[in-house]
């Protein structure tokens, strides 16, 4: 059911729900951006309209609303372990269509390749989802070539309209919420791109010889392996454990599980000191063939959804988009044409 | 509910026995199913957890056999009877002793991958009518480095043994080369249908393979297992995963018509 919604009566619908919901949004830190006089945005919980950011892409995903970056998974004294308290609230996640898209992606990692994850499963059976409408591309985005411009499986939509706002709604309660104060009904579909400055093509018959190419020697020395782009990355979902201490016999303490790169040196190391891709260029292979080839293989769709963000957070201006869009090329030179 | 399948166990250390100055095998509590080839992450809070192959399975034990190399399994040295240790676990797929019965076996382990397989030599070691003939080419470094040597007066009994060492003089026990050196002599029946398990280091993987296929092997009769950096064992922290593979979840142990994709 669609609705024309006051800032006021929205401003109220946040506050209501921020009792039973944290409530994740995208947040402008002022002055906090990468470079210098630039901002961040990144997501925060919030509770009233003027907290959100509704017209720039965060630079940040949502993921740590459902995956935080460091999270505890358990305490240990000498003899036990014990969960830490279960979240008392559930979340609501504003999401732009490339990030809805992100948490299929989340879901299908966490739940569905190996056994469901029990932090990850708790929170999510209590999430909702807004989509933001997108009236206009990003700069950076290709969510049209990753056919994740559109989104239906959202709780709500909101696209700021002329001073209100618009909205679909189609959780029932929400939708009472909304009737209730006398909110105009309307059709509303969310606002969404059909085309982005940014478009990818990925070769269809691209094949993991493309691993041999020398596309990939590039980023040897460009890439200085900070492991920004898999920390932005809504689909990123690798991860180390890391025990903390209390006490110095080690009897008092936690585990965590904290977010990791494949960028980063280390991921690969083994006991005994093997490691595997120790060049920059490898690693960005491995983490441009995962995006788009290895995850499809697996789950029959790719796993990029296009949001950009890669590409604006590398301090070495590298891009990903136009690392895919060399795909082509780098397999005709394998296949030797 | 879904289960917490972060949170260890812990088990108790029945018994330690060393092989070697740095390499012990402990003997832990454990009631559950298991194979060889599977894996258990170890852990030592303050140090974290590191994964160890399932070196022997027996009623109401399993033992792992440990390397002392890294932080974790330092720690571990320090356990002995009567301390536990916390685990979890199994995790991926260890070996299908199906695949191997009724058929002549080659068995090709360097090093600390004889951990992985010991279970498949005791096996077919003890009931010879699973099987035909059955061989083991097992290497190490030296004398000093050799793992299991009282299983292997028990193997020699039962199949035969190569056992060879990188370097020194040759004993009426020991051998001296590669494992590799020893794969062309393997006298076999049929080596188009003989099957073969290698697990080691990866240079020796290679070569090994290279010199089975060599001897006549067929690819699909030969099974590897892959070394990674396997941290949560559960498919989702993304370490061990190769190409599609996620060697926790898929492997340790593939078909080498697979294992041959796993390139990284
Ligand atoms: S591609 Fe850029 S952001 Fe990613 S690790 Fe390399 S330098 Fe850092
Ligand atoms: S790889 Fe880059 S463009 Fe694709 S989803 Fe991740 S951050 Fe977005
Ligand atoms: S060990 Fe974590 S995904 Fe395999």
């Amino acid at each position: 059911m669609g609705y024309r919604v006051s800032r006021e009566t929205l401003d109220l619908w946040l506050a209501t729900h921020a009792a039973d919901y944290e409530i994740w949004a995208p947040h402008r830190f002022v002055g906090e951006g990468c470079f210098s006089d630039t901002d961040s945005v990144r997501y925060a919980r919030v509770t009233k309209l003027e907290e959100i950011e509704l017209k720039e892409r965060s630079h940040y995903s949502f993921k740590e609303a459902l995956t935080p970056a460091s999270q505890t998974l358990f305490y240990f004294t000498q003899e036990a372990c014990t969960e830490p308290e279960p979240p008392v609230k559930g979340a609501i996640l504003l999401l732009r269509s490339c990030d809805l898209h992100a948490l299929r992606r989340l879901d299908d990692m966490y739940l569905h390749n190996g056994p469901a994850d029990y932090y990850y499963a708790r929170l999510r059976e209590r999430v909702k989802v807004v989509l933001l409408g997108c009236a206009a591309s990003c700069e950076s985005g290709f969510c049209v070539s990753m056919g994740t411009n559109v989104s239906e499986n959202y709780d709500m939509s909101l696209d700021p309209v002329a001073g209100d706002f618009l909205v679909d709604c189609k959780d029932a309660d929400w939708a009472a919420f909304f009737a209730a104060r006398g909110c105009g009904e309307e059709p509303v579909t969310p606002a969404h791109v059909e085309e982005n400055a940014v478009k990818v093509t990925v070769p269809e018959k691209l094949s993991p010889a493309v691993a041999k190419a020398s596309l990939w020697n590039q980023y040897d020395k460009r890439c200085i392996n900070c492991g920004r782009c898999n920390f932005v990355c809504p689909t990123c979902t690798c991860f180390t454990m890391q025990d903390l201490y209390y006490d110095e016999n080690a009897r008092l303490g936690e585990r965590r599980r904290v977010w990791a790169s494949c960028m980063v040196d280390g991921f690969t190391d083994v006991a005994g000191g093997g490691s595997y891709r120790k060049k920059n260029g490898e690693r960005m292979r491995f983490k441009v063939l995962h995006k788009m080839l290895d995850y499809k293989q697996r789950k029959g769709y790719q796993m990029c959804v296009g949001c950009g963000r890669c590409d604006d957070v590398c301090p070495e201006y590298i891009s990903f988009s136009g690392c895919v869009n060399h795909l082509d090329e780098a397999m005709k030179e394998v296949q030797g044409k | 509910m879904i289960r917490n399948d972060y949170i260890p166990f812990p088990s108790k250390v029945l018994e330690v026995i060393r092989h070697t100055q740095i390499e012990y095998t402990f003997r832990m509590s454990f009631d559950g199913e298991v194979r060889p080839g599977q894996f258990f992450e170890v852990s030592i809070p303050k140090y974290g957890e590191a994964p160890i192959s399932v070196s022997g399975i027996g009623p109401g034990f399993v033992d792992l056999t440990i390397r002392r190399v890294g932080k974790v399994t330092n720690e571990v040295f320090e356990r002995y009877v009567g301390d536990s240790l916390l685990l979890r676990g199994p995790y991926g797929n260890g070996f299908d002793l199906n695949e191997y019965r009724g058929r002549e076996l080659v068995v090709v382990a360097g090093g600390t991958g004889v951990s992985p397989v010991r279970g498949v030599i005791d096996h077919f070691g003890a009931h010879p009518e699973e099987r035909k003939g059955m061989t083991i080419i097992t290497g190490f470094k030296s004398v000093n480095d050799v793992l299991f040597k009282d299983d292997f007066k028990r193997w020699r009994q039962q199949m035969n043994v190569v056992l060879t060492l990188d370097a020194g003089e040759e004993t009426p026990e020991h051998r001296i080369g590669l494992v590799t050196k020893f794969i062309p002599e393997l006298e076999l029946e049929d080596a188009a249908s003989a099957v073969a398990i290698v697990v080691g280091p990866p240079a020796m993987m290679r070569f090994s393979v290279a010199a089975l296929l060599e001897r006549g092997f067929r690819e699909e009769n030969i099974w590897v297992s892959q070394e990674r950096k396997m941290c949560c064992g559960l498919g989702k922290c993304g370490h061990c995963k190769i190409g599609d593979t996620y060697v926790c979840l898929d492997g340790p142990v593939f078909n080498y018509v697979k294992g041959k994709t796993l390139l990284d």
